[in-house]
């Protein structure tokens, strides 16, 4: 066990060309489907906190349920979505980063929909009467609303990041896990661990560990000097 | 927009009557203060009249047209203030009334300067004082340039200096040629404030007189016992 922690800090210090080309594939997928994510996510969160039409009730309980939507699930989707003889076959992305990217952000939108829907929703509460009686059309009261909330909702996003890197079922599915293309930190522990390669899966779980550790710990430093600024 | 007329406005949710039929006439110009005891019905009523509930029952004229968008503004007993700057908090009130950027700019910046906080205008707004937030508040509904300006006990929990600020500051867009609709339960206030006193209890409008004959002589039971129990303080806050 000694030998094995020792062998991925080896690993780790050498900048093992493997490893690096891994962790930056995993970044630039988790990272792409965070942008799409936040890009689709926030503002939808923030139109249906805001928004008043029949059914508003069932989307939120179907938004809330799709966070808890299990990744192989939306890993087999994605496959017959992109398969050649799917709608979007014709792109032939299946086997592809772009296709992890579009399993990551089918499972990242209504994870951070939902967080920014209550944050806004809380948010829209307490500025409703105002902005009625000021005459703030709904459209600029999303745009207010998330610009007022910005520092609450890089929870959301935050949430959403960790939603996508530890995913590891759909970008099996979608990617195949083809070495030096589609493999991820996630997909290449689980396969380097069934081959008995423990150096490198620990390596990459403490790259893994790190990264999220590190963004929880700027997103905590971010809030904290928000409450003190903006209050 | 003026007279406004408030002919037998009712609030009544799942039938218990909050507000049992208002009778009002209300004339375009000077500071009416509505006073009355706590669940009176003051600040539902300027809710009403904001549109931000929909009545029961009873009619609302506003001089024979609708209510012309962006000519009435609201003030809140707790300001509402987005996590933006002084600057912005003013200046997103006046999107609706397409006024082209340099305008919005050039009209915020003026009002802030009249209420003084042109020198916080890059600040976050969250870390005004109570005095400041509430300044902050009637500058955007000044900003507005409204007709009809709603103030829900505006100095609520506010010290004398900043009370003061505030007073000055509504007698400043009574004086523009806004018309001044106001709840407080500082009696100090209304009589330093009002031209016209309503009052109101038990959710019907008990008097309306000018405010030197409501307080010389009210004549309901209800205003006499309001003023008595109010007075001695009155008394004191006047010395």
């Amino acid at each position: 066990m000694t030998a094995t922690l020792l062998d991925a800090l080896a690993l780790l210090g050498s900048f093992d060309h493997r490893l690096l080309e891994i962790v930056g594939l995993s970044l630039r997928v988790s990272l792409s489907a965070l942008l799409i994510g936040t890009l689709l996510g926030l503002p939808l969160g923030a139109w249906l906190a805001v928004a008043d039409f029949p059914g508003r009730g069932a989307c939120n309980v179907a938004l809330n349920a799709l966070m808890g939507l299990p990744s192989v699930v939306v890993g087999v989707l994605v496959y017959l979505a992109l398969s050649r003889s799917g709608p979007l076959g014709g792109y032939g992305l299946l086997f592809s980063p772009a296709a992890m990217i579009v399993a990551q952000s089918v499972l990242v939108v209504p994870l951070i929909a939902a967080v920014t829907r209550q944050i806004v929703e809380d948010a829209w509460r307490e500025y409703a009467p105002e902005f009625s009686v000021i005459g703030i059309g709904r459209p600029q009261a999303v745009r207010l609303l998330l610009a007022d909330c910005r520092f609450s909702l890089s929870v959301a996003t935050l949430a959403g990041l960790g939603r996508a890197m530890s995913e590891v079922g759909a970008v099996m599915i979608v990617g195949g896990n083809i070495d030096g293309y589609t493999r991820v930190m996630t997909t290449a522990i689980a396969l380097e661990t069934s081959k008995g390669d423990l150096a490198l899966s620990i390596a990459l779980g403490i790259v893994l560990m790190s990264i999220i550790l590190t963004l929880n710990v700027v997103a905590y430093g971010l809030r904290c000097w928000a409450a003190r600024r903006y209050g | 927009m003026f007279p406004l007329r408030i002919a037998g406005l009712r609030f009544a949710p799942e039938g218990r009557v909050v507000l049992g039929g208002v009778d009002l006439e209300l004339s375009g110009d000077g500071i009416s203060v509505i006073l009355g005891p706590n669940g009176a019905g003051k600040t539902l009523l300027l809710r009403l009249l904001a549109g931000l509930l929909p009545a029961d029952g009873g009619s609302v004229d506003w001089g024979g047209a609708p209510v012309p968008a962006g000519r009435l503004a609201m003030v809140f007993q707790q300001p509402m203030l987005l996590r933006l700057s002084v600057f912005a908090n003013v200046e997103f009130a006046l999107r609706p009334q397409a006024l082209r950027a340099p305008e919005r700019k050039a009209r915020t910046l003026a009002v802030l300067e009249r209420v003084g906080l042109a020198h916080r205008a890059r600040d976050c707004a969250r870390q005004l004082s109570g005095g400041e937030r509430q300044r902050l508040a009637l500058a955007r509904a000044w900003a507005m340039q409204p007709r009809l300006l709603l103030l829900d006990e505006p100095t609520a929990s506010l010290d004398p200096t900043a009370t003061e600020a505030v007073e000055t500051i509504v007698r400043e867009i009574r004086t523009e040629g806004a018309k001044v609709l106001m709840t407080t339960h500082n009696l100090g206030q209304a009589t330093r404030l009002a031209d016209d006193i309503i009052f109101l209890a038990d959710g019907r409008v008990q008097e309306h007189e000018t405010a030197p004959r409501f307080f010389a002589r009210p004549h309901s039971p209800a205003a006499r016992a309001y003023l008595q129990g109010e007075l001695p303080w009155r008394i004191t806050f006047d010395r």
